[in-house]
């Protein structure tokens, strides 16, 4: 488990990276946090030619929070969201909460925000929020920059819309107002593992009326997925354990995943529900 | 005294300095070897092409070696045989297939890729149904014409009577699936050629020094004077480092080809592929019951999956065997029948793991216990006690004897520890409430410290047993004890430190346990099957009673008493009821330097043997957990353990033992779980698969101790290291059966991951009344 | 070419170290083999065992994640450096020592330095936190109660 041979260059500056990726294209990789991409290139799953490593790319460690939205540079580690403190209103609490259950201290340490997004896996905390607030990715290469968003983004496990020139320098999520109401819950076997599915909601209440929904599931197809059902269930009615069971059968009903060896399709299914129904409870109390 | 102190561990500062010598921190700057490893789980091996002039070697370079060849004498066993490397075919995804040598492992990882390997792929078998259907592919080509290794059959004349009259007759079918003991070190070997002599040292990650140069001589033909094998620390082993590795084998002969230093250090792919597996075992108990709850009968159908090949020197019989042998474990049924077989199956081979079969037996006795319960409408406790064995020395079914112990005291103590009543009640309130607790029970017994007697009566070509000691004083009056058990990680060197210095009165620092070195150290079997403080243990105060006699005479002559008046303490010898004294270093020093007047001692040395029959240990496990119906998440919310090993001779050390055992038993109950495909490629290869529990998992173990002194054991002391694991698994899911209890389904494969909760509950409502 | 070794300047328990690696080689391997340093195990090189575990600018990292290239100029410590420089056990290793936290001693390194990391950022951490904290590594012997017993015993020590 020793990573294969490949060419290293340490960027200083984000055009140097782009202009050694635009010659490269898909022979170069980007490292940030490498907390996932070394442990697939330990196992010669992942074997660039060129590691272009982004970590002392000044600039790119930084949380821009502007009047509607926040941008979350490259560098930005998981553990800084975790701590949170930056990110007004309920998604910064919503970005603490997920972030705690990105892996374990070390990982969190070292790893990024942005690189989990770029690694798109899709039981992965910040690619199910990223899909939640319909989150647009900031990508930089030699032709300028572009905001991909979310459902273009994840095309598929591990695979992103960026091309191989392009680096994931920012991404741009909405603030939420203070009458958004958000909650988390993820299943997974062991602390700190990718979990087997993930619920997360965001829901605006009004004179005791659910006035817009957003659910979103990790683990339950091979991107992060929206819940159109739930969130149509959930719109208009009084928040409340009945209202919650009801948009995670919808929920449920609606998600067609695969088994693996932690369990067949209807396991997936059966966690669904529960974790919708846990994460709309945890945004809104019993109702 | 220093026996039955908590004493901090002589072991520990080189450890916790990261001065540990472990096998890979001696390898640095070796040339690294790394395996070439199947694809493919069987088949027909066409070519292996590498690049010309490259250090790769197969098969065909290792002809006139001999195969690796377990034989167990008895008439029932298929015996197969292991090629160093695999010739002709191929048997399993991960057996190694060619070494190669480079420079670094990152090197020698680049030149695996470049050999290519051409297969023809075959069908494999890989569950044991479908390996004992008519006409499935065959692994060997063996003497019974089968995929069956092992078939045996023991039954007492009576059994068959004892079900036709039997007022109740339960029947459960429990199982376990494979499972690793994932030392958190991976296996490997320094092989390290000394020109001059022409030797080899082989420094592996082993728990038996002595058996691996044995096994590895054996097969390279050469004498064992030829190859030292040193265990350095060795970063747990759990049976996995056991038997012998392949791999060692090779390693040893690419060192005297090579005439070089060069190593194989496993990585943890590897280590999932190629390392011996584990526990694959399904068993279908029938017991019958008088109508007053009394177990007369026991019928065993025990099978497990051994994978391709047989591990040296135990056997792939060594699982099965073990389950038919003690299978009635704590209970004192009269009447007993079982079969049991071995099925070569297209997989990872099985060794024994820490409990060996006795996991899967006690969870196998214990669901039968709970079912029957549930079947005689009778409180699973009070069923317990009407059938545990009381009457010492008690002789089982099949010839076992068992010493004096404390089952039924154990099992009244649990209930206690864990207020049983007011459980019953808080699970009645959650239950209204929607939440689902429950308590399981484990009771058992661990038979540990066995002998030669016994192992004889396995018919192995190779009869394990005894422990060798050395133990001399040098002229400082410091000793040197040397063992051939092979600790790592358990601490026996500090315990049997503590009872070497009680009887020769001087401070622990005084002793030096020297293990794991064949050139240094006497024979022995190793450290497995909790055997260490009973066998070394006896072996080392033997050899310490005869050390002082030597010093007490020495010292007589010295203070002009005699022998038998000379007391041994606080490092002087001195006169009883006297001040007259001389210190023990003086007496050590006129022994060797002054032997004119040591009084004929010739010299401070001893050397001794001990052989016990073996001893049983016992204890009762209490898991209290909660499920979580929606998930079926399971979380222990309490483990209490109510242990008799006997005397401790470090309770601190013993209740690590415990600690460790009962977290490696609540893993292989809840979280492990080795798949492979129908293909024969195992899934479950890395940590995202296979999970290990870490702290967030895990309960607080809460201790208590009983000490029976059974004459059984020469220090009192019973063995302590596998109990953890083999009791927890079925207190586990005697609990989780039990909070389940409302659907009346029943828990009985283990690992009861939260998938396998939720389907067996899925689509199924609670009943409240539901009296299970 | 890119097998091409090339010079790494680190700062390893206070001491500067140049060394030359690949650019592929793990900063775990380089403290091993380049620096001598092999009280930092390797158990899974995947991230999740953290028996490799050490502190870079003082935060607990797995070693065998990154690569010694990209630790160029980082101050660096190991289970090596952990005691004082007259060889006076740190409290933690003094706690695993009196509190039986190491059993075969193969992830006690990696477990030390998680904790070392830990608490000298947040020395009044409450059980919790040293509980979820001590969750990112694996140990197969001991069943982590003492190793938990161990951190609390140190912590408390630490503080006084």
């Amino acid at each position: 488990m020793k990573p294969a041979s490949f060419d290293y260059v340490s960027a200083s500056s984000i055009d140097q990276a782009v202009s050694v990726l635009s010659e490269l294209g898909d022979e170069a990789k980007v490292i940030a946090g490498g907390q996932s991409l070394v442990a697939m290139m330990n196992f010669r799953l992942a074997r660039p030619a060129t590691l272009v490593d982004i970590n002392r790319v000044p600039g790119l460690d930084v949380i821009d929070v502007g009047a509607d939205s926040v941008a979350v540079g490259a560098l930005v580690r998981h553990r800084r969201l975790e701590l949170g403190g930056e990110v007004p209103g309920p998604l910064g609490d919503l970005l603490a909460e997920a972030g705690h259950h990105v892996g374990h201290l070390p990982i969190r340490t070292r790893g990024t925000f942005c690189g989990s997004i770029a690694h798109a896996d899709p039981a992965s905390e910040w690619c199910v929020l990223a899909a939640l607030l319909d989150a647009r990715m900031e990508a930089t290469s030699t032709r300028g920059t572009r905001l991909i968003p979310a459902e273009e983004f994840f095309v598929t496990v591990f695979t992103t819309a960026l091309e191989p020139d392009e680096i994931l320098t920012a991404v741009h999520l909405p603030l939420l107002s203070e009458n958004h109401h958000v909650g988390f819950a993820e299943f997974s076997r062991r602390a700190g593992d990718f979990a087997i599915v993930m619920a997360m909601t965001a829901i605006e209440v009004a004179d005791g009326r659910i006035t817009d929904a957003r659910v979103a599931l990790g683990g339950v197809a091979a991107q992060p997925t929206r819940s159109s059902a739930a969130e149509a269930v959930l719109v208009g009615r009084a928040p409340g354990a009945e209202t919650f069971a009801d948009a995670a059968s919808a929920a449920a009903e609606n998600v067609t995943p695969h088994g693996d060896v932690h369990g067949p399709a209807e396991y997936r299914v059966d966690l669904v529900r529960a974790m919708v129904r846990r994460s709309l409870t945890r945004a809104l109390g019993e109702g | 005294m220093l026996v039955g102190s908590a004493v901090p561990r002589t072991e520990d500062p080189p450890l916790i300095r990261g001065r540990g010598s472990f096998v890979a921190d001696r390898a640095t700057g070796a040339w690294a070897v790394r395996f070439v490893r199947s694809p493919v789980a069987s088949g027909v091996i066409r070519s292996i092409e590498f690049p010309d002039g490259a250090l790769v070697f197969t098969a065909a370079d290792l002809e006139g070696l001999g195969d690796i060849r377990p034989m167990l004498h008895r008439g029932d066993y298929a015996p197969v045989a292991q090629p160093l490397l695999a010739r002709d075919r191929v048997r399993f995804a991960g057996e190694p297939l060619a070494a190669v040598v480079a420079r670094t492992a990152y090197e020698a990882e680049d030149l695996a890729e470049q050999v290519y390997v051409d297969i023809d792929v075959e069908d494999c078998v890989v569950d044991v149904v479908s390996a004992m259907a008519d006409g499935a592919p065959k692994v060997h080509e063996t003497d019974l014409g089968t995929n069956i290794a092992v078939d045996a059959r023991v039954a007492t004349p009576g059994v068959a009577e004892a079900f036709t009259s039997a007022a109740h007759v339960v029947e459960v079918q429990v199982g376990s699936d494979r499972q690793s003991a994932f030392p958190l070190e991976t296996r490997g070997g320094l092989a390290e050629f000394d020109p001059r002599t022409g030797r080899v040292r082989l420094t592996t990650s082993t728990q038996a020094a002595h058996v691996v140069r044995t096994a590895i001589c054996d097969v390279l033909g050469i004498p064992e004077r030829d190859l030292q094998v040193i265990a350095p620390d060795v970063g747990g082993g759990f049976g996995q480092k056991y038997c012998l590795a392949r791999e060692d084998a090779v390693v040893t002969w690419l060192a005297r080809r090579l005439e070089r230093r060069v190593a194989w250090i496993e990585d943890r792919l590897e280590n999932f592929t190629s390392a011996f597996h584990s526990r694959e075992h399904q068993y279908t108990l029938r017991a019958a019951f008088s109508a007053d709850g009394i177990m007369q009968a026991l019928d065993a159908d025990i099978i497990c999956n051994v994978g391709a090949y047989s591990c040296y020197p135990v056997t792939c019989a060594v699982e099965p065997l073990m389950a038919m042998a003690e299978m009635p474990g704590p209970y004192a049924v009269r009447e007993y029948a079982a079969r049991a077989r071995a099925v070569l199956t297209n997989l990872c081979p099985i060794a024994p793991y820490r409990g060996v079969s006795r996991p899967v037996i006690t969870l196998a006795l214990e669901r039968l216990m709970d079912t029957a319960a549930r079947q005689l409408g009778v409180d699973p406790v009070e069923l317990r006690l009407r059938n545990l064995i009381d009457d010492f020395p008690h002789t089982s079914p099949t010839g076992l004897v068992y010493d004096e112990a404390s089952y039924r005291e154990a099992l009244r103590s649990a209930v206690e520890a864990v207020d049983l009543p007011s459980l019953r009640q808080r699970q009645a309130e959650l239950r209204e409430r929607g939440r689902f607790i429950g308590v399981g029970f484990s009771t058992f017994s661990e038979r540990t410290g066995y002998g030669t007697s016994a192992f004889a009566a396995r018919m192995m070509d190779v009869t394990l047993g005894y422990e060798d000691v050395e133990l001399a004083m040098d002229p400082s009056g410091n000793v040197e004890l040397r063992i051939g058990a092979s600790p790592h990680g358990q601490g026996l060197a500090t315990a049997l430190g503590q009872i070497v210095a009680d009887r020769l009165g001087i401070e622990l620092a005084a002793v030096r346990v020297n293990h794991g070195d064949t050139d240094r150290d006497p024979f022995g079997w190793g450290s497995f099957a909790s055997r260490g403080m009973v066998i070394a243990g006896g072996a080392a105060s033997l050899a310490a009673d005869m050390l002082a006699e030597q010093v007490s005479r020495v010292a007589a002559e010295m203070l002009e008493a005699v022998p038998e008046d000379i007391v041994l303490a606080d490092g002087a010898a001195t006169v009883a009821g006297t001040t007259v004294s001389v210190l023990i270093s003086e007496v050590a020093r006129t022994a060797s330097h002054r032997r004119d007047l040591a009084g004929g001692v010739q010299g401070l040395a001893v050397r001794t043997t001990y052989d016990p029959a073996g001893t049983f240990s016992n204890a009762c496990h209490v898991a209290v957990v909660e499920v979580d119906p929606d998930t079926g998440a399971v979380t222990i919310e309490r483990f209490v353990v109510v242990e008799d090993a006997g005397l401790l001779v470090n309770p601190m050390i013993v209740d690590g033992q415990i600690h460790g055992g009962v977290c490696q038993g609540i893993a292989n109950a809840l979280y492990e779980s080795l798949q492979y495909d129908d293909d024969g490629n195992l899934v479950t290869a890395s940590l995202l698969d296979y999970l290990p529990p870490t702290i967030a998992e895990l309960p607080h173990v809460e201790i208590h101790h009983l000490v029976t002194i059974s004459d059984a054991t020469l220090t009192g002391a019973k063995g302590v290291g596998e109990g953890g694991t083999i009791g927890a698994p079925a207190a586990v899911l005697n609990a989780i059966s039990d909070a389940l209890s409302p659907w009346g389904v029943d828990v009985n494969q283990m690992p009861a991951t939260p998938s396998r909760i939720r389907s067996l509950i899925r689509g199924r409502h609670p009943e409240r009344n539901n009296t299970r | 070419m890119s097998s091409q070794e090339r010079p790494v300047t680190l700062e390893v328990n206070g001491d500067p170290v140049r060394v030359f690696v690949e650019a592929r080689k793990t900063l775990a391997d380089t403290l091993r083999e380049d620096c001598g340093l092999t009280g930092t195990h390797l158990g899974c090189e995947q991230g999740v065992c953290g028996a490799c575990t050490v502190l870079i600018d003082g935060d607990p990292v797995r070693s065998c994640l990154m690569f010694a290239v990209q630790a160029e100029g980082s101050e660096i410590r190991t289970i090596e450096g952990l005691e004082s420089a007259d060889g006076t056990l740190h409290p933690l290793q003094q706690s695993f020592w009196d509190h039986h936290g190491l059993q075969c001693g193969f992830c006690t390194p990696g477990f030390l330095m998680l904790a070392a990391g830990v608490l000298e950022k947040d020395p009044n951490a409450d059980e919790e936190t040293l509980r979820e904290a001590l969750s990112s590594n694996l140990c197969r012997c001991t069943g982590y109660q003492n190793i938990l017993k161990s951190v609390l015993a140190a912590a408390e020590k630490l503080r006084s």
